[in-house]
This record gives structure tokens, sequence and C-alpha cells, in this order.
């Protein structure tokens, strides 16, 4: 493709996938960078191109017609050459380059082996989704206890199921595509524990009546449950799991108002894998230390925040999808449209979208946005989680920092958030960063203020060997 | 079915999976001991977040097992004092 970029696309989700799609539609030189084997991020997760036979995941996806729309939109911008795709591209930092950004990334199409490599560009659009939130629990480190993405990935895009007797938990709408999912698979899915109460949803019932969409999606999912038999159990949670190599059984009790196990109503399963998921923490590293102006989200969550045409504080920086508040898929696809057009628009090139249609992108997003908010406010961490854990529950994954410790750094220490708690402890200090650990040890410290990730100036492990090497390397230039 | 090499036994593999879909596949869910406490850990997040799942591919340490695509006789050394 060209040397002249008009564009880099970190993240081919469904908001990145729009974006890129869009803009090369609008005859932008763009290009679109994600780390994984195929296009799709999370949500559309895929098995590679040329394994699609073998791993066969069509009864497993929502919104396939859509995804397939945007495969064939990025087709198109291939085949015009103005679009190029680079997958297996790991992107580890953004820096600002003149008028414009540096993209460094590394190329691990030929994993274990990398080579860094540059792209340069005066504007990027971030699209880099979310992850699941994580609450510790007793065992919540024993082998066979995943995230419900996990199971949910290995599933998409391994066509592997991790156990085959499982009790889900956490919170939010996420819970229920993987119970199906699994269930499809095969997969006995004992319960699924939904801790917060469905009449959540009833003091904000406008959003709900305004999305039908997503009540076809829910009551799709419902009564895929209710076919293989899987209970859904409100104001539940998991509370332990037990087991010695790998999880062997898990504790669930009814929740009180405020999230404390109700007395007596504790009940033990045998599993042999667990799923948890408590919603998303949305990936931020790359918006953060380019100084992107940060908003509080309804989920508990700092986002970037975004005007009506999806641009951060930072000029030539554009975010759609998660990383500007939690809100699905369809949301994310109408961000990344919206980024689209705003950038042709700040290029002063015509826009893609015609007068009308570009309204109704906006009042979707509008609409959807409104769901989301409502969806974090229904599906809440419950207050007092933290009364399930014990003194030697692991709180940090990497540096195995017990509950005891974090709680001593807060009361003895003088902590006040998770950064104090980290340079007392070693608590997000190891290989994830933080990433599992974070918003608990927030929640631990603080409770009013909204969770704000630790600054991480490399977003991705990169080996010395691999940038040693990038000196004699072109890269692309929209010099 | 092709073969991934997994502490020099052979590991079947479905092309297109990754080195822990193949190693869960086989049953297996924990393929470390952690520094500290020695416990056994795997795959956690499933999408490279959590660096739970890390291995030795090809000599070169520190790689995530949930990322890298499975290719035939790739060499996977998991650490020593497994959870088995």
């Amino acid at each position: 493709m060209s040397e002249l970029l008009d564009l880099v696309v970190v993240g081919a989700g469904p908001a990145g996938m729009a974006a890129a799609a869009a803009a090369a539609a609008g005859g932008l030189r763009v290009v679109l960078v994600d780390s994984g084997t195929a296009v799709g991020g999370q949500f559309w997760r895929h098995p590679p191109e040329h394994a699609r036979s073998a791993i066969p995941t069509k009864d497993l996806h929502h919104g396939l017609r859509q995804y397939r729309t945007l495969c064939d939109a990025l087709a198109a911008g291939q085949a015009a050459g103005r679009l190029e795709l680079r997958l297996a591209h790991h992107v580890w930092s953004v820096v600002r380059d003149g008028d414009g950004f540096a993209i460094h990334m590394v190329d691990r199409r030929d994993a274990p082996r990398e080579a860094a490599t540059i792209l340069r560009a005066p504007r990027i659009c971030v699209a880099t989704g979310a992850y699941d939130r994580q609450l510790p629990f007793p065992g919540w480190d024993l082998p066979g206890v995943l995230t419900i993405g996990g199971l949910q990935a290995l599933l998409k895009g391994g066509g592997v199921a991790a156990g085959s007797r499982v009790v889900l938990g956490g919170t939010g709408p996420f819970l229920l595509p993987v119970a199906a999912g699994l269930a499809a698979r095969g997969v006995q899915v004992v319960t699924v524990c939904e801790a917060a109460r469905p009449t959540g949803w009833l003091r904000h019932p406008g959003p709900l009546l305004r999305n039908p969409g997503k009540w076809l999606e829910a009551a799709g999912y419902a009564a895929a449950l209710a076919r293989h038999r899987i209970p859904i159990r409100p104001r539940t949670a998991i509370i332990s799991a037990e087991g010695g190599a790998r999880v062997t059984s898990v504790r669930i009790a009814s929740l009180t108002s405020d999230g404390r196990p109700r007395p007596a109503t504790e009940r033990r399963i045998d599993v042999d894998a667990v799923g948890v998921g408590w919603g998303f923490v949305p990936q931020l590293d790359l918006l953060i230390p380019l100084g992107c102006a940060l908003t509080t989200s309804a989920d508990g969550n700092s986002v970037i925040a975004v005007d009506g045409g999806q641009r951060t504080s930072v000029t030539g920086v554009y975010v759609a999808g998660e990383a500007c508040g939690v809100g699905g898929a369809a949301l994310a696809v109408s961000e990344g449209r919206l980024a689209a057009e705003s950038i042709l628009a700040d290029i002063g090139a015509p826009p893609v979208l015609g007068r009308q249609r570009l309204a109704a992108v906006r009042a979707a997003v509008a609409s959807q946005r409104a769901f989301g908010r409502a969806l974090g406010l229904a599906h809440p961490v419950p207050p007092a989680w933290s009364s399930w854990l014990t003194d030697d529950t692991v709180v940090c994954r990497c540096e195995e920092v017990s509950a005891a410790t974090v709680r001593s750094a807060c009361s003895d220490g003088g902590a006040q958030d998770h950064r104090q708690v980290k340079q007392l402890t070693r608590a997000g200090m190891g290989w994830c960063q933080g990433r599992m650990c974070g918003p608990a040890v927030h929640c631990l410290t603080s409770h009013e203020r909204a969770y704000t990730p630790a600054e991480r100036i490399v977003a991705t492990p990169v080996t010395l060997g691999a940038l040693a090497r990038l000196d004699e390397q072109p890269s692309t230039s929209h010099e | 079915m092709s073969h991934i090499v997994v502490d020099g036994e052979p590991l079947p593999f479905t092309e297109g999976q990754t080195i822990a879909a193949a190693l869960v596949a086989a049953g297996r869910v924990a393929w470390r001991t952690t520094r500290i406490n020695q416990r056994p850990r795997g795959v956690f997040c499933g999408i490279g977040v959590c660096f739970d799942c890390l291995v030795t591919i090809d000599g070169i340490g520190g790689q995530r097992a949930c990322l890298v695509p499975a290719r035939p006789d790739m060499t996977v050394t998991t650490e020593e004092g497994d959870d088995e």
C-alpha cells in the first residue's frame, strides 16, 4: 500500500472494523491493526480464516450478518488499495510524532518470534475494547477457574470447552451467551449466579424499552438457557472455590441487598470448571499516556471522554467502542461509523453517510449509550463483595499478595488508592501490571471514585531484541 | 491431526487452535507453578491479559499460550514442578 497513510485504527473488533471500513469507503488510506489472528475482536472472535471448517463457531455468535457486512466492507477497502489489515500485530505504545503519531507495534505473525515495527499517521482511532472485570474470592486462583471471557474465547476461537460441569457467576448479561455457548457444546452448566436483582432494570425502564434489539438478544439466550434447563439464580454469588490441582467445587450463597452472603444459604456444588465476570474494564493503555481526558462511567470505570463525534481531548485521537464506555457491539459499530465521519469531516473530505443516515447513527448511539448506562447501574459490583475474602485470599495473582496484606497497607500503611497499595505491597506490579487485580484493589481502598488504571508505558511486552532490530527497518509513513 | 511437542510429549491440536486451546482440549488447565507459593496456574483470562498461561515456545520464554497459534512440531516447555 501507499507510503502515505491517513489513519491507523487500533483494534479490529466491532468498533474498529466499522471505523476502518467507513474511513476507507470515504477515500482515506487506512491501516487496521489487531493482535488477533482474525478480525472480529472478542465479540466476533473467530478461528483464523484457514481453520474455520475445522472449528465451527457459527451457532455461538450473535449479529453475524453485521459481522459479514463489515468483513465485506473491509475487503472492498483492501481491493481498492485503501485499506491494509495487519493481524497478529500488537501495538505497545502510541506517541506523538511531529503533527501526528508514531504507532509502535510488534509483528507476531511468526510467533514466538517477533519483529518491532512503527507506523506513522496524522491521526489514530483507538478501538481496543475491554476485558472481564474480576473480583477475587477464595480459590479464584485454582486451575479451572476462568474468566467468562476466557471460557468464551476458548469456545469461539478454539472450539474447546474448559470443563464438563460448570458454574458461572458474577453480574451482567454477558453471563448468558457464555452459558448458552457452553451448553451448545455439551457442557453441563449447573447454574448461573447473577449477583444483581432483576428489579434493578425497573429503575431505568426507558433505555430497555428503546432498545428492542437488546430485549430480543436477551430473550434468545434466556430461551436457550431454558432449553438446556440452566437455572439463573438472581442475587446469588460464587463466594469460594475449592480444589487442589484443579477446582472441584464452588460454594454459592444468596446475597443481602449490599452483597453480603446471607447466613445459612450457602450451597456446595461439584464442578470441574468455573467462569466469573463482573462486567468489563475498558482497555485504555494506549490512551492514558497520550493524555486523553477521562470521564466516569456508570459501571464504576474511568473511560475516555469523547465529543459527539468520538473525538478525544487530544487532537487527532479518536476513540470508538468500550474504551469510551462499555455498551456492547451494536454501540461499538455505531461509534466506529461516527468516528470515521468525524475524521473525514476534520480532514475536509466529503462524508460517507448522508445527512439522514448520520442522524440515525447519532440517535442509535444516544439510545445505546443510555442502555449502557442503565446496564452499569443495574449490574453494579456489590458494595460488600469484599466480605467474601479471607485473610489469605490471593488478590494480586501475579505477585501473590493476600487480602490481609492489601488491607494492612490501607489500615496501617495509610494507602489511599491502588497505586499506593502497589508501592507498599507489590500488588499490581507483576506480569499483568494490575489488569486483573486493579479494580479489586481500587474497591478495597476507595469506594467513591471511579477506577482509573495505572499508566502503563508499555501496553504489551516487547523484547529488547525486537527493538534492537528496529533501526534497520523501513516503516510506513505519512511523510 | 498435527502435533506440538509439550515437555517432550506429542500433543495433538486442531489447525487454528492456540497452544492454550490445545492444552485445554487435552484436559490440562494448569501448566505452571507460581514463584512464591508454588501454586498451579494455567489459563485464566484466555485473551492475553492476565499472563497466567506463560510457557516457553521454541526456546523463547514468557509466551502467552492463549495467544500463540499452535503450529506443527512447535516445542513447548512448561515450568518444572508442574501441577501433575
